[in-house]
């Protein structure tokens, strides 16, 4: 892009975490996040990207490194999702995307309303009642998305959150998470393992090497729509392969090691 | 369908022939009544005594919904505690654990000379119920899912909502389970205390009933006594059971029939 890149909203610089079973999950991780770009974390597994993404939404500390905030105000702003739904059993869905506003101290009647219409949003709103285990792998996904955004965060950060679905519900989880960003104009960090995904959803890629982990390539995708006809366009196919070559340059040096 | 009515007949069945079997063979040998009372003697004295059986079992019932009411305050409770502290669960917990392992048996006489007696069957109940209340709601506030841990971390939930709001709920199937071990084992505690107290002359429960009617040759009421005390026990399973699947039917796996 010839334009500059919009400030950081997020900057880790020489970021490294030891485990204390002394396993190094980062060392040396320079990484940008910049306002309202749906910026993907594309690595084999164990190559550390859920550990930068737990350590962006504070959940760990570097054992080195900075994690530099450009608005500090922004940090308190961050949502959430697992690869798993992680969602209360014994509550219902509309008491699960409630929660975050209860902790904060919200009265209930006060935000009812900005809960359905979250709930509304990720097409759930007749759902509200439910139980969990009533729902479907790919519903409990979308009250876990509707949870993280009821806040209404500038930053979205979500840990594989699709991996264990089918590919039909991914897909349209895919379509109406960009759907989402577009609309909401916020800031995603998703990690993957999956190529097709992460050129799918992204404005930027950023692959990862393993043990340890740190960045070893990155890849802008400059296309306007993503929709069914993207996914079969040769514009597609070349920006998958080009993550792909990536990909397989990131495994390349310690492949007999990660195996 | 099929599978329902066989779960109520079949037992059923078995206790028919039971009862049968048991009458025919005081009859077949004329067993004497002091030796071996027949089931309908058995159910004539229930309806004869019954006045003084029903007082009894009254008692025997206040201890032990007493004793479980306290086990399941002080278990609760002390869980919690435990979960809060560390220090509190290292000091507490190996104490919590030989009250357990010691017999009650063996600890219910001493109880009755420094306790007041209803006091001392009320411990009784309580020591014996205790320990599964505890120990499965220990277990149940250890085992909360990381990443809900988490999520509420990143929220900046206070010590106080992560309690009420993620770990007890959290722990209930397990607490249930705990309540539902240390229902029957109130009773049996309470039981034990009443035999325990029962030279000292003031009881007045089943268990005590029991031991005066046994003094006594009048084996009859015995076998009466033990009869309600078995009912005792299996409603207050059945009551435990029922609450438990109310509480958790709509959320726990345990609470759900599966369709094959």
């Amino acid at each position: 892009m010839a334009t500059s890149p919009p400030a950081p909203v997020v900057a880790l610089r020489g970021v490294g975490k030891a485990f204390g079973t002394g396993t190094l999950a980062l060392d040396g991780l320079d990484l940008d996040i910049r306002d309202g770009e749906f910026l993907s974390l594309l690595g084999p597994s164990g190559c550390g990207k859920s550990t930068a993404l737990r350590i962006v939404a504070g959940l760990s500390e570097p054992t080195r490194g900075t994690v530099t905030w450009s608005d500090p105000a922004a940090r308190k702003g961050i949502g959430f999702v697992f690869q798993e739904p992680t969602l209360m059993p014994w509550a219902t869905v509309f008491e699960n995307v409630f929660l975050p506003l209860k902790l904060s101290g919200a009265n209930r009647a006060a935000v009812h309303a900005r809960v359905m219409e979250t709930l509304a949003r990720v097409g759930l709103a007749d759902f509200a009642g439910a139980y969990p285990r009533e729902l479907s792998g790919g519903m409990r996904m979308r009250v876990s998305i509707a949870r993280a955004l009821v806040t209404a965060p500038r930053i979205l950060l979500m840990d594989e959150p699709f991996a264990a679905l089918d590919e039909i519900t991914r897909f349209k989880l895919n379509d109406d998470l960009v759907a989402l960003w577009r609309e909401l104009r916020m800031t995603v960090v998703f990690v993957t393992h999956s190529v097709f995904e992460s050129v799918y959803l992204s404005s930027r890629i950023v692959v990862m090497t393993g043990r340890p982990g740190r960045v070893s390539g990155e890849l802008v995708i400059d296309a306007p729509a993503r929709d069914a006809q993207f996914r079969t366009s040769p514009e597609y196919a070349g920006y998958c392969r080009v993550a792909s070559e990536a990909l397989a340059k990131a495994m390349q040096p310690r492949a007999g090691a990660a195996a | 369908m099929n599978e329902r009515v066989l779960r109520i007949a079949a037992p059923a069945v078995v206790l028919a022939l039971g009862v049968l079997v048991w009458d025919l063979i005081v009859r077949i040998n004329g067993v004497p009544p002091y030796i071996l009372p027949g089931p309908g003697l058995v159910l004539t004295t229930l309806v004869s005594d019954w006045s003084i059986l029903w007082s009894s079992l009254l008692a025997t019932l206040e201890t032990t919904v007493e004793g479980l009411l306290l086990a399941v305050v002080g278990g609760v409770g002390l869980a919690i505690l435990f979960n809060q502290s560390r220090l509190i669960e290292h000091s507490l917990y190996p104490y919590a654990v030989i009250l357990q392992v010691t017999p009650v048996v063996a600890i219910a006489p001493l109880l009755l000379i420094y306790l007041p007696q209803q006091a001392a069957v009320l411990a009784c109940a309580w020591i014996v119920a205790f320990f599964p209340v505890l120990a499965n709601t220990t277990l149940g506030l250890n085992s909360v899912d990381h990443n809900l841990a988490d999520l509420f971390r990143m929220y900046g939930a206070s010590r106080r909502q992560v309690l009420l709001e993620l770990k007890l709920p959290a722990a209930l199937p397990q607490m249930l389970a705990g309540i539902k071990i240390a229902g029957g084992l109130s009773l049996i505690g309470a039981v034990v205390a009443e035999i325990a107290a029962g030279s000292a002359g003031a009881g007045s429960g089943l268990a005590f009933r029991i031991a005066e009617s046994g003094y006594r040759l009048n084996i009859p009421r015995m076998f009466a006594a033990l009869l309600l005390l078995s009912i005792t026990g299996i409603a207050i399973f059945a009551l435990l059971s029922a609450l438990t699947h109310l509480a958790l039917r709509r959320w726990h796996e345990s609470a759900i029939t599966r369709e094959a």
